[in-house]
This record gives C-alpha cells, structure tokens and sequence, in this order.
C-alpha cells in the first residue's frame, strides 16, 4: 500500500492549493452587493419558477445502463490483465460473459432503451 | 405573458431570451420542455419596439429615409431602397435609368452580405464557429465597397426619393468585379467547409420541417418561403425596378438531404442565392447606362392623397410599405410588413415535438433579424 | 519513491541523518509541488495556444497585446479570474456550489499523479494506473452534476444533466478502448504499458501497429475521449448558443477557472493516456532510453513524451475549431450504437489475435518472416 501515499498526499496538496486559491481570490476580490446580482441567470428575466424538478426519465435510463456496463468493463480489466496467462479457458469464460451482455445490450436496443426521443 | 400548462405535469418552464446567445437579438421564447423535448414555444417580442410607424407620420417623406436603415440593419440598402419605391409608387416619381441600376446593385450587394452573417451566424448556433469569421472576411468587403459609394459601412441611408444620394464613385464598377472574382470561389469553399459536413447534415435534416401548405398558409416570405419548395420570387413573379432586365434563377428547397422545407433546404437556399446575386450583379455592371441618378424632387412634397402598397424581395422576403397619403407632407399611416415577423406565426406550430438544441436551428434557420420584428 | 529517498540520503549526508519518512515526505511535497506547478502552467499555455490555433484557423491574429505575441495572456487571464468578486448565487444549493469546483479541480489533478513523463519520472507508478485514471477523473463528473444542480438554474441543470448522461455513456466506450493495450501489455501499470512497446521494431512497436484491432481502438477511444473532456463537437453540456454556458453558467472568477483548467487538465490526462497506451508513451524511436545516462534518459523521454501529448492535443484544438455540435440524441446514438458494439468487437479481436499469435503484432510477424 506504500506506494498510495504520494496518491494521498497529492490529493490533500491538491485540496490545499484549491483552498489556497479561494482564499486569495476571497482576498483581493471586490465585494459589492447589488440587487438582482445574486439572483440566478434567467436570461434577463426575473426568476419565475425554480430550477429543481424532477428531472426526465432517459436520464435515468442511461445511469442504468452506464451502471450495467461500466460494471463489465471493470470486471473486464483484471481479465484482460491476466489474459495471456489464462489462454484459451480464460477466451471461453469471458466470451461467455460478454454474450450475455451483449444480449442484454441487444435487448435494451431493440426495447428502444436507446432511443433518446 | 402565459404559456398554458398541462396539469399534473412536471414539465419545467425554460425562458430562452431576450439575453440569450443565439436568440439572435433580444427575442425571448417561453419554452415548455419535457426534459430535452420541448411540448410548447411562445415567441414574445417588443423589447426592441422604436415606434418606428408612428414616427413616420410625424417626419416629411425624405426625412423618413434613415429610419428605414435601422429596419433591418444587415440589409439597410435593401429597405432604404424597398421605401423609397414605395413612395415614387405614391407620388408617381420618375426615376433615372441609372439609379435605379445603382439600387440594384447596392440591393444585391447588401443581400449577399446579409445571407453571409445569417451563414456564418446559423453555422455559429450549430457549434461550428469558424465559419462564422469567414463570413465575416468576405462581408468586410462589402463593407468596404459601400464605404466606397456613400462613406457609411451599415447603415447607409444611401436610397434618395428619386435616385440614389451620389453617383458612383470613379473605379467604383472595377472593384466589385474584382471583388466578384474573388467571392464566387468562396461559396464553394463554404458548402465544402461546413454545409456538406456530415454532423452539420444531419443535425439540419428533417428538422424544423415547414411544409409546402404550412408555409404558405402562415405567411412566409423569402428564402423562408422558396426553403419549402415555393418557387416565388418578387424579382421574378413581380418585377420591379429594373429585374425583369436580368438572367437569373430562384433557388429553391428540394428536399437535398432531408425532408422538403427543413432547416438544411432553407439554410441552402441562402447559399445559392448569394450564387444568383453575384449572377445579377455581373449583368447590372455590363448593362449600366450613363446618365443622371436623381430626379427632380423638392425636399419637401405632397402628394396627392391616395394609398399605395409597395413590396420588394429583401433577404429576409418581401418588405411590404403601406403608405396612406392625405396629401400632407407626411404619411398619414404608414404600416411595414417585414418577413422575419412572419416568419414568427409559425414558430410554436414548427418547435413542438423537437429537442433544445433544434430550436437554435429553427431561430437561425428563419434567419430572423429583431428590429424588424418589433420596428 | 524508494530509490529516489536511497539516491538523496547517499548524496546529502544531512538528510542521511533524518529518519526514512521525514525525507520521503519532503521528497512527496517537492514532487506534489512540481506536479501542480506543471499542471497550472500547461493549463495557462494550453489557454493561450488554443487561442492562437482558434485565430489561425479563423483567419485572423488572436491574443497579441500582453506580452511579445501575446504570450503572457494567460497570465493576465489568471489574475483576472483570481480577482474577480466572488459571488454565490442566492437561491444556490451554497454547499454543493461550493463543493463542485473543487472536486473538479482535484479529480483533474489527481490524475496527474500517474502520468508517466518520463522513464522514470512519475509521481506514483501504480500497478492498476489505467484504471485509476478512470477513476479520479470520474470525480469530475459529479463535480459537474454538483455544479449543475446547486447552481439551481435551469440552463446549469440542463447542461449538468447533459454532461452527467454524457460522460457515463462514453466512461464504457472509453474503458473498452483501453482493454487492448492492457491485454498486450498483461499490466494495468502505465510503466509497463509504455516498456512492452519498446523494442528493435521502432515506432512499429507501438500498440497502434501491433494490429488492425488495436488501430482502430486508437481512435476509438480517442473519440470517446472528447466526448469525456465535454470537447467540440461533444461539448453538449456547455453549448453556449443552446444552453448559454451550461453548468458553470452561475460560476465566476476563481470558481469558474477551476472548471475551466479542469477541461484543459482533462484534455492532457486523456492525451496522455492514449500516448502511453497507443503511442508508445515516452519511448523514442529507435533509441534504447534506458541504455541512456539517468539524466539524458529522462531528458529524452520526457521531450518525447510531451510532444507526442501535444500533438494530440492539437487534433482536439483542430476538431473543436472545424467540426459543429452534435445533438444530445445523436450524442448518446453515437455512444450506445456505435462505439459500445465496436469496442466490443474490438476487445473480442484483440483477445482472439493474441491466442492466435502468441501476442506477436504485425510488425513482428513480418520481421520474424524476414527472419529477424
């Protein structure tokens, strides 16, 4: 796990410099309040009604396939990495496994999951 | 304004405009939208209103001249010259053969330089921005040539009841021929930079679709109207002025990659008639006659009471003036009807059923310019 | 890490004499440094060369008034930014809005960590790199999605969503474009992905040439790359002429910059990934680098490396100038019909040449008939 550490550590630096930067913007910015500057961009309109709804469905759709699929990729990967050693059992196991995504993929086709309009 | 609602729904109010990028001025647009898909559109103008009509019945004839510029500042030659026809139609002015060869040539000039921003600001919506600076390099051009005749680069206020303010300037005819040469390679090279690019295509194909009946039951005129398959062009079907003097065709949609009258077929009909414009202007500097470029017309005039109405195909259709005269100095009503608020009626009809993104290209494909519409 | 403390200690007698973790501390915080520092100044150049290559190719001169040629540009731009006032919108979501940039900007630079400039210049040579860069720049998605729904605008919700939709459609593409390489290279380590293509054969010892697989799943996933940097003609969820400036519409000065160098830290990482994958990282063609002396070596590498990044980057600089904005349905037809299913069969291809070959690619084949 040693060889995390710079991962951590950079990540904690990267923190730092990001609230580094805030600070020193939150330093030498102006800081003017004006009416009708902090209200939302509405195309020069007052705002007439809020921005949080529920949202469409196909949204959900993808987020549902990316869950399905993203999955199998990485699943994919410690195969892929091992693939020379495993030869032609490890070919078979996963072709296997990629077929029945690949069904699943061809179902969500033809059930028109894909369609966006 | 109000947008109705179906109840129960969670359908999010999106108010597009009047400060958005490619509202293409300060148009604003209620949309009702379904996640991407938009279910409603309603265009709300006024927010560029100059009362410009009401003016005109407070000013004498000629001082009404500039005011026509800021009807449709990216064709300001197209509408200075469409009013000053109305009004020789009105008081039954002569014009020199001379001048009225100028306006043409100042017309189709102009309208080439308005159908390159409605080119480059149409490909601009699209995502495509360079395009856009290259319409912008050969308009300077232009805009250098009308520097040349009255010293104005937009708004030239260059149309004079009875003629044209001056005389071509020496040289003048050499530089547009040169610049001719130059531009009608360039037309190409856009259809092969963008027009013929296969995500430009089919973002345009069979989007934003106006049907032959549609188009012509709601109204529209122009590169709009000839998009949907409509061969009518005011040049042709109605000569006025000096056209029926040249050789030219009316480009119309056909349906290249899409459906007849969708974006890509209006959006080609810009295209080619940039072709046919350079076409008329190398016939109008063959056939110019020497001669005076101004009729005798006092300042100051009355014409005798009656009405007229005068159209003329401007790049963005037909500029209608209705002037009512009762003998004053003034018009006792003058009344403009301009394409591009025509071309509004049938926005809501047109946006249902498409995604955000093709409203853009239904804006910029109308090629709307505001001042027109609010006036 | 390890060596690096060993060569410091064996030159410095003083930090011999401090304990192993305080010297690879200090040896961490000096590589952090120089990391971010790298980032910061490539993200500000890469402004400025963008600006310029936009100019060129739109005929006209671009930034020229800062600086001979308007080379400091980008610095005035980035005291711009860091001075301008920082305001919050009212009816924000405050701690999503002010969370969002920051993991954005983190996901970006944590991928940094794992680049391999050099020979052995990297931060942290990882044995699962590929898949961590994966990983961390999948915080900037949500950091966008934070964006867009914090903001609590309707253009930013859009253009969040977009980008959310977006970028996990192209996460699948994008993981199977890299599948190949790493079934050559039996490694998830960037290192040894980069030393698998060394060798006799020169630039035909490059994962591109190795196959007409592994070509194609070149620019496959360079593709969906743009689509995961939010680039022309993928930049949907930013489209200024449709949804204004998408999710960072509410964002200003330091706030939005973050966003900002996110997408241009994005475009390295990708780049950079697709050089060590498909290009042969840093190695020179031709040339046994590790034959080199240490500093020569690295040296080499790193020039080689870098120019190899650049070059792509320009391509992305080229396309995002020429080519127009998909539409989302067409974005996500693109990803889902089209680049999955090839992958798929590219993956499938790969896996069937290297049980049929023994692993050797084409430029191999041919030398060993030549009888090499």
């Amino acid at each position: 796990m040693q060889e995390y550490l710079p991962v951590l550590l950079l990540l904690a630096f990267a923190v730092v410099a990001a609230t580094g930067f805030m600070v020193l913007s939150g330093l030498t910015g102006p800081k003017r309040f004006e009416r009708g500057k902090e209200d939302p961009f509405e195309c020069g309109m007052p705002l007439f009604s809020d921005a949080r709804r529920r949202v469409t469905v196909k949204f959900y759709l993808v987020a549902i396939l990316f869950l399905l699929f993203d999955l199998e990729t990485a699943f994919l990967y410690p195969w892929a990495v091992l693939f020379r050693k495993l030869g032609l059992f490890g070919f078979i196991e996963m072709m296997v496994f990629i077929l029945i995504l690949v069904v699943g993929l061809v179902y969500a086709w033809k059930s028109g999951a894909l369609e966006w309009q | 304004m109000e947008i109705e609602r179906l109840p129960e729904s969670d359908e999010l109010l999106i108010n597009m405009g009047p400060q958005h990028p490619s509202t293409h001025g300060v148009l604003r647009i209620l949309l009702r939208t379904d996640g991407e898909l938009v279910t409603g559109a309603k265009p709300d103008i006024g927010y560029l209103h100059r009362s410009l009509e009401k003016i005109a019945e407070r000013v004498t004839y000629a001082q009404f001249m500039p005011f026509t510029d800021r009807l449709d500042y990216l064709a300001a030659a197209n509408c200075n010259c469409a009013y000053a026809w109305a009004v020789e139609k009105l008081a039954g002015i002569e014009v020199p053969e001379r001048a009225e060869y100028i306006r043409v040539i100042v017309c189709e000039l102009n309208r080439i330089a308005s159908h390159l921003i409605a080119f480059g600001a149409f490909t601009a919506d699209m995502g495509a921005f360079t395009p856009f600076l290259y319409g912008i390099r050969e308009r300077e051009r232009i805009n250098d040539l009308f520097e040349m005749i009255c010293g104005n680069r937009l708004t030239y206020n260059y149309a004079r009841i009875g003629g044209v303010s001056h005389d071509l300037p020496d040289g003048f005819l050499d530089e547009l021929k040169d610049f001719l040469d130059y531009f009608e390679p360039k037309i190409d090279e856009y259809n092969q930079l963008i027009s013929y690019n296969k995500i430009f295509v089919h973002r345009l194909a069979n989007v934003a679709v106006v049907s032959k009946e549609d188009a012509i039951a709601y109204g529209l005129v122009g590169p709009n109207l000839r998009g949907s398959g409509v061969k009518w062009d005011l040049r042709k079907d109605e000569p006025y002025s000096v056209y029926d003097r040249f050789e030219f065709d009316v480009p119309v949609g056909f349906g290249e990659k899409g459906t007849v009258g969708d974006a890509f077929d209006r959006y080609m009909v810009r295209i080619r008639e940039m072709k046919e414009s350079v076409k008329i202007l190398r016939q109008a500097i063959e056939q110019i006659p020497d001669g005076p470029v101004m009729a005798k017309v006092p300042r100051v005039f009355k014409p005798g009471p009656g009405e007229v109405y005068f159209r003329a195909e401007n790049p963005r259709g037909e500029l209608g003036f209705y002037i009512v005269s009762k003998g004053g100095t003034s018009p006792y009503r003058l009344k403009i009807r301009t394409g591009s608020f025509t071309a509004l009626t049938i926005f809501d009809k047109v946006a249902r059923g498409h995604l955000i993104a093709d409203i853009i290209a239904l804006i910029g494909s109308f090629d709307i310019v505001l001042p027109e519409i609010d006036r | 890490m390890d060596s690096a403390v060993a060569f410091l200690t064996s030159k410095i007698p003083f930090l011999a004499s401090l304990p192993f973790w305080v010297v690879a501390f200090l040896v961490m915080l000096v590589v952090a440094l120089v990391i971010l520092g790298f980032a910061l100044t490539y993200e500000g150049i890469a402004t400025y060369i963008e600006r310029k290559v936009a100019a060129d190719i739109q005929v006209r001169i671009g930034p020229n008034r800062v600086g001979p040629n308007g080379w400091f540009q980008f610095i005035a731009d980035g005291v711009k930014l860091l001075m301008k006032e920082d305001l919050i919108p009212a009816k924000a979501d405050k701690f999503l809005f002010v969370l969002a940039p920051y993991l954005v900007f983190v996901g970006s630079f944590a991928a940094f960590v794992v680049v391999p400039f050099g020979i052995s210049l990297i931060a942290a040579d990882l044995n699962i790199g590929v898949y961590y860069v994966m990983a961390v720049t999948s915080l900037v998605v949500i950091g966008i999605l934070l964006a867009g729904w914090g903001s609590n605008n309707k253009w930013a919700l859009l253009g969040g969503m977009r980008a959310a939709a977006q970028i996990v459609s192209y996460e699948v593409p994008v993981g199977m474009a890299l599948l190949p390489a790493v079934i050559l290279a039996g490694s998830l380590s960037l290192q040894e992905i980069i030393r698998s293509q060394g060798g006799y054969l020169g630039i035909f010892g490059w994962n591109i040439f190795h196959n007409p697989f592994t070509f194609f799943s070149f620019f496959l996933y360079f593709t969906a790359a743009l689509a995961e940097t939010n680039r022309t003609p993928f930049d949907i969820p930013e489209a200024e002429s449709e949804l204004v400036a998408g999710y960072h519409v509410e964002y200003s000065g330091i706030r939005f910059a973050f966003f900002f160098m996110a997408e241009y830290g994005d475009m390295f990482v990708v780049c950079a990934l697709a050089a060590a994958l498909y290009l042969g990282g840093w190695q020179v063609p031709f040339v046994d680098v590790s034959g080199l002396s240490p500093l020569l070596a690295n040296l080499l590498s790193l020039g080689v490396f870098l120019a190899k990044v650049i070059a792509l980057i320009l391509v992305m600089m080229w396309v995002r100038w020429t080519l127009p904005r998909l539409r989302v349905d067409q974005l996500m037809r693109m990803s889902w019909k089209y680049l999955v299913p090839l992958t798929f069969v590219n993956v499938l291809g790969v896996s069937v040449w290297v049980l049929a070959f023994d692993g050797k690619g084409i430029p191999a084949l041919v030398m060993s008939l030549l009888g090499r």
